[in-house]
């Protein structure tokens, strides 16, 4: 089963396309194919990034596709945008901001629609980045908006997360917010050539290094970057590139571990359990409030035969 | 908890993929947005692109990104020489399966020489976005 994935290493780009299609549709034949594909992973680099929509994430990206093709590096991007709840459509833009590498053999993007929960867009997104991988990218980047519970999920199964923040985040009390800032490994003060830049990064860095729930952990490093000039970009790569060796730490590596087998349990229990016969009629009962949906999701995953 | 009120017809159709592109020098992509935008509530993902795109840079995102379609808009009169080319690349590319339509400002006389190019329809003012969806589902390859 490995041969499709020798053509992979081959680096030609169709077939890791159609691969990629067919992860994200959720193709079933592919299930088998799983162990081979992870094994001819080569040990890229998972990277991932989030932050605010309109911080500058693609433009930031962007840049360090450049600064790691001056490095010699190949690039993998996934870029991940919602979809519609209602029409299941989706709008990719990510690719605007990065035409500028699109005819580099050596760079391959790829935007991913959400398409809703219950496809597992987690567990997609990894096997996605495990196929850029086998096919000889490193580091390989994901990009989420940092919008919701699920895209901050992504980013933390990325071996490395960087959080784009703007100088005009907030005051210090936003700061200490929990959320999007915890899960930071590296974070990068985007639109830096903007007034308060410096000052924001300092707030940040103040806050970050007294802050609860990591303390076991360094503090992340903060930098000041301006995608559209290039500026700090080196930096970033180079901090991004120092996580390396702190994420592959036994301990982080358990951690993240157990993040992607929960996620992928929670994501394998909810398909399953959509393909239950009573699937409708049981939801019905939580909607008719005759049931709570914790018997509820007890009931699914309990039953043995489906 | 923000996808529960998603349709649970997630069974249904996987979503056409449609690349969005403005080849050549023209700057006016209003048209090219309101598509993207009008696709996108009619179920498709719309890969947008951006402006000023050459034949190969269309051709490199689409077959990174694995489109059903290939959707350009075309408003400068520079047709004839970057569309024809756009097919071209994509069959040296193999991506033969891929639907390619354009639309924007193409004299008549122009539609016909381009559809014997290898071009699908060619669609100009007055289009509404639902012929075009409807177009390119009755159109598109569809993969499983």
């Amino acid at each position: 089963m490995s041969e499709p994935f020798a053509e992979l290493a081959s680096g030609a780009r169709r077939p890791l396309a159609r691969l990629l299609t067919r992860i994200e549709n959720g193709d079933a034949s592919l299930r088998p194919e799983l162990p081979a594909l992870f094994a001819a992973g080569r040990g890229a680099h998972l990277v991932g990034m989030t932050g605010p929509p309109g911080s500058g994430k693609s433009t930031l990206v962007s840049a360090l596709i450049g600064e790691w093709r001056r490095r010699g590096r190949r690039v993998g991007v996934l870029a991940v945008d919602p979809s519609s709840p209602y029409t299941r459509g989706a709008i990719l833009g990510d690719r605007i901001r990065m035409m500028e590498h699109a005819a580099d053999r050596d760079v391959f993007m790829r935007s991913m629609a959400a398409r809703g929960e219950l496809g597992g867009l987690a567990a997609t997104t990894w096997i996605a980045a495990a196929a850029l991988d086998a096919a000889g990218y490193d580091p390989v980047l994901v990009e989420t908006v940092g919008a919701g519970q699920s895209e901050i999920e992504i980013a933390r199964l990325a071996e490395t997360t960087v959080v784009v923040e703007v100088p005009e985040m907030g005051d210090e009390v936003q700061a200490i917010k929990a959320g999007l800032l915890e899960v930071a490994d590296v974070i990068a003060v985007n639109k830096g050539d903007r007034p308060g830049a410096d000052r924001a990064a300092r707030q940040l860095r103040a806050m970050l290094s007294t802050a609860g729930g990591r303390l076991e952990r360094q503090p992340p490093p903060i930098l000041v970057t301006t995608a559209t000039t290039g500026e700090g970009v080196a930096a970033l790569a180079d901090a991004v590139e120092g996580h390396r060796a702190t994420a592959r730490t036994p301990g982080l590596a358990r951690e993240r571990a157990a993040n992607q087998v929960r996620r992928a349990i929670a994501d394998l229990a909810a398909g399953r359990a959509a393909e239950d016969r009573e699937w409708a009629a049981i939801l019905q009962k939580v909607a008719d409030r005759e049931l709570d949906p914790i018997s509820a999701a007890e009931l699914l995953l309990d039953r043995p035969g489906r | 908890m923000s996808q529960t009120d998603a349709p649970d017809t997630d069974t249904a159709a996987t979503p056409i993929r449609v690349l969005i592109a403005k080849p050549g020098l023209d700057g006016h992509d209003r048209g090219a947005k309101v598509l993207a935008r009008g696709l996108r509530d009619e179920g498709f993902e719309v890969i947008y692109t951006g402006l000023r795109q050459t034949p190969e840079m269309i051709v490199d995102a689409a077959e990174q990104e694995d489109v059903d379609v290939i959707g350009m808009s075309i408003l400068s009169g520079a047709h004839m020489a970057l569309l024809p080319r756009v097919v071209e690349l994509a069959r040296e590319r193999g991506l033969d399966d891929v639907l390619i339509s354009a639309g924007g400002i193409i004299p008549d006389a122009d539609v016909a020489k381009l559809k014997a190019a290898g071009l699908g329809e060619v669609f100009g003012p007055g289009t509404s976005i639902g012929q075009i969806a409807r177009y390119f589902r009755e159109h598109a390859r569809r993969r499983t």
